[in-house]
């Protein structure tokens, strides 16, 4: 499914040649295949339609460019309609430091607006406002004991009442006058309970708890896989309420997304925030560069980075790259790298935002990448620390042991100190390189060993018996005394 | 008011659109073009069925009526036949008016397990009271299992229904490992005699690896207590998901076998169509469907008139 739109694509505009020109008649397929990608990432039908227009009137005329491929431009075109018409963001809640502020959330049942509350009440707190809680949601049954957990969790007020005796709207004013009582409480988070927009008196409900509250920003939390339906709810509740932001949830799934297109372009209201996440500090602000990548199926470099950039220790990494240039990437470094990466979350995700290797596991299903890392694990495990540091005293005994150790096959332990030869070399390579060339080497170690046992890993150039190691650090020190020598003769003169 | 007459209502929406859709666009006498062809796709993607299905039938109606005098009748029945076939499959699942309980596999000896999952927010816990509803109303005994320890709050719920209901619940503190809840319902359940136990799950998106892990670990454990259960595990799906419900099949289907679907939130606007594809894809059928928030707003699902009540006239 993903990478369907770069493919189809390439083979749809593919007779395009250089230095020609976008005319109707050769972009047709090449349409044909947005449209395609749009609808399977749920697009509304009339949105998509639309844009593919918009699309044909940008992209007629131009010129193709003789350093792109056709294929290539035209989705940069498509990509750039998409985050025009996604954005302007706009990230800021408009909070006040006078006076108190009003945010009331609103949606369909299960559309996660309770924990977004959560994650709400936890970013605004951060920024320096009090926020205080407010379980207007008398429906669903523990929808209260819901918000207390999470307001506890945060150390935040939560106001409730008895949903017996009370009224979502008797919750809000009396709230609200609560929130006034006490100066230190800056912002006021409404939840109020999932409604279908089709039911009238919850919806009139809802314009009730507005008027009489006059919220400073109405936001609308929407399930981001949400298919043909989302326009339809969107512009219901924008119709009521006159919505001032969208929050699109649950965006950590593998969903397309594309009811941020949909919704963006019909209501006109803004995307403001991302929810990523069950945990309350996953609420991101919403970057439509992204989101069309993802609606493309295009893969999401930006966010691979940034999610590396989270899970890698900044300082375990210092160690290991000053221990890389040196030529002392043992076993236990490898280890730690090993396990940095699968933080990260499972490799499947991450290879999917690789550009390019995204259907990699659709082709190969039976690669355990996985299976394969913990077993690896397994096998260091068992090492001493003498055999980690240095592994060719690795004999046939030795080999034995570690393999009844890890469970694994002897020839295991000798494939994997194979693997793990290449790779330091590999590493030592990579620790000079940028961040944009780990990647792709990362790339290459993906599509080598790690995952299809009988390709071997590329073989590394200048690789001898010694291990390449032992050579460049060899190669590094000669020329270092020769320097020095030549500098003492200098001195000497 | 009958299921049917529910079912139907809840449908309302969809079938106003599609036919205003088709009543402007096949009018009988009519020249069949691929203009008006393009035009009825576009009302077959709005149900989200997905692009794979909506060209299935798209295609049927081509060769069998393009550039031919329109008859309405003639094209409602290969619609209709069509999105039956799709739904009905292999004749592998019976639903049987009489008998709400008719689609579920039942234990040969007590308790028939159900295990309910899906993705957050789906409504799988009001499914679950449903559900024991359901089966109360049938003679039936039921227990349920509050097997969601990681929501806040999502076990009191659970208990509240259990009140209401009148049925036996087992639960444990909230960070419990749900392997442990599932394996103390299938030990009470074995030990009171139910002829029902239904074991509720934490909501996870299919794409965390180590919440479906867990989910997997449920399973063993209910498996290794109660051999040969699960006997249903069925999964919950909210007629508003887009094309990312067939991933949500694929995932949880291979990590407990999901049996069969329960398609929640049909009083919307949203079409549910997504089980079309779901069922075109991987072959999993729907069992029951949620019309409203009332606690027997569970019907059983029945495709006649699913597709019946798509296209019912007037």
């Amino acid at each position: 499914m993903f990478e369907g739109i770069t493919t189809g694509l390439k083979a749809a505009v593919s007779m395009l040649g250089r230095g020609g020109k976008l005319t109707e008649a050769n972009i047709r397929d090449g349409l044909a295949e947005v449209k395609r990608a749009l609808l399977e990432a749920d697009v509304n039908y009339d949105v998509a339609t639309a844009f593919v227009k918009r699309v044909t009137s940008e992209a007629l005329g131009e010129k193709v460019l003789k350093s792109l491929r056709p294929d290539q431009q035209f989705i940069g075109i498509v990509h750039q309609q998409l985050v025009g018409l996604m954005g302007p963001t706009d990230h800021s809640l408009h909070l006040r430091r006078d006076g108190l502020n009003k945010i009331m959330m609103c949606g369909l049942q299960g559309s996660g607006k309770t924990t977004t509350c959560g994650k709400l009440a936890r970013m605004v707190k951060e920024a320096g406002f009090e926020p205080m809680l407010v379980a207007a949601d008398l429906q669903r049954p523990a929808a209260i004991e819901q918000l207390k957990v999470i307001g506890q969790q945060l150390g935040v007020t939560v106001y409730t009442e008895d949903p017996k005796t009370s009224s979502p709207l008797q919750v809000c004013t009396n709230a609200l006058k609560a929130a006034k009582a006490n100066a230190a409480i800056k912002v006021l988070i409404l939840d109020t309970a999932g409604r279908l927009h089709v039911d009238q008196e919850l919806m009139n409900e809802l314009e009730l708890i507005d008027r009489k509250t006059q919220p400073d920003q109405i936001l609308l939390v929407c399930d981001s896989m949400t298919g043909q339906d989302a326009v339809n709810s969107a512009k219901a509740f924008n119709d009521a309420l006159e919505v001032d932001g969208v929050i699109l949830t649950k965006l950590d799934g593998d969903t397309r997304g594309g009811a941020a297109l949909s919704i963006k372009e019909v209501t006109g209201v803004p995307i403001k925030y991302i929810g990523v996440g069950e945990q309350l500090d996953k609420l991101e602000p919403f970057h439509p560069d992204r989101m069309a990548g993802r609606i493309l199926g295009m893969g999401d470099v930006v966010t691979l980075f940034e999610k590396a950039q989270e899970a890698f220790d900044q300082e375990e990494i210092q160690k290991q790259q000053e221990k890389m240039l040196q030529g002392k990437f043992t076993l236990d470094d490898f280890r730690s790298q090993m396990q940095q990466i699968r933080r990260m979350g499972p490799l499947k995700d991450i290879v999917k935002m690789i550009p390019g290797l995204g259907s990699m596991f659709d082709s190969n299903p039976d690669i355990d990448a996985e299976g394969d890392m913990g077993r690896i694990e397994a096998i260091i495990g068992s090492m001493t620390k003498q055999e980690r540091n240095n592994p060719d005293i690795i004999d046939r005994s030795r080999r034995h042991r570690i393999a009844r150790g890890s469970g694994v096959d002897p020839s295991e332990v000798n494939r994997m100190l194979k693997d793990f030869e290449s790779m330091a070399g590999m590493m030592q390579k990579m620790a000079g390189l940028g961040m944009m060339d780990r990647m792709k080497a990362m790339g290459q170690l993906m599509n080598g060993g790690f995952f299809d046992p009988n390709a071997g890993m590329k073989a590394v150039k200048g690789s001898t018996r010694s291990g390449p190691l032992d050579a460049k650090a060899a190669a590094d020190k000669k020329k270092k005394t020769r320097k020095d020598a030549k500098k003492q003769k200098k001195r000497n003169r | 008011m009958g299921w049917f007459d529910r079912l139907k209502q809840g449908l309302q929406k969809t079938k106003q659109l599609l036919q205003t859709d088709v009543r402007d666009l096949f009018k009988a006498g009519q020249i069949l073009d691929e203009a008006q062809l393009e035009k009825f796709e576009a009302g077959l993607i709005r149900t989200d069925m997905g692009v794979a299905a909506a060209s299935q039938i798209i295609t049927n109606l081509r060769n069998e009526y393009l550039g031919r005098t329109v008859e309405v009748a003639n094209i409602w029945g290969t619609v209709k036949s069509t999105l039956k076939s799709i739904l009905i499959g292999e004749n592998d699942v019976r639903w049987d008016r009489d008998q709400p309980l008719s689609p579920l596999k039942t234990a040969a000896s007590k308790p028939t397990v159900i295990l309910v999952s899906g993705v957050n927010g789906v409504g799988k816990t009001t499914t679950i009271a449903k559900l024991a509803k359901l089966i109360q109303t049938s003679g039936h005994t039921v227990m349920l299992a509050a097997g969601d320890t990681f929501r806040a709050a999502a076990v009191e719920q659970l208990t509240m229904w259990s009140e209401r209901l009148g049925c036996p619940i087992v639960t444990k503190p909230s960070g419990t490992d749900p392997a442990a809840v599932a394996f103390a319902g299938c030990e009470a359940a074995v030990k009171e005699g139910v002829d029902y136990l239904i074991i509720d799950t934490a909501g996870r998106l299919h794409t965390q690896q180590n919440l479906m892990k867990e989910l997997e670990k449920v399973r063993r454990i209910i498996d290794k207590q109660v051999p040969g259960a699960p006997h249903e595990s069925l999964l919950v799906i909210d007629a508003t998901t887009g094309q990312n419900g067939v991933n949500q099949a694929k995932q949880f289907s291979e990590a407990i076998l999901c049996t069969g679907i329960v398609l929640t939130k049909l009083d919307g606007t949203a079409r549910g169509g997504v089980v079309v594809a779901i069922r075109q894809q991987m072959g999993t059928p729907v069992k029951y469907v949620g019309v409203g928030e009332q606690i027997d707003d569970l019907q059983l699902f029945d495709p006649d008139s699913f597709v019946e009540a798509l296209f019912a006239e007037g």
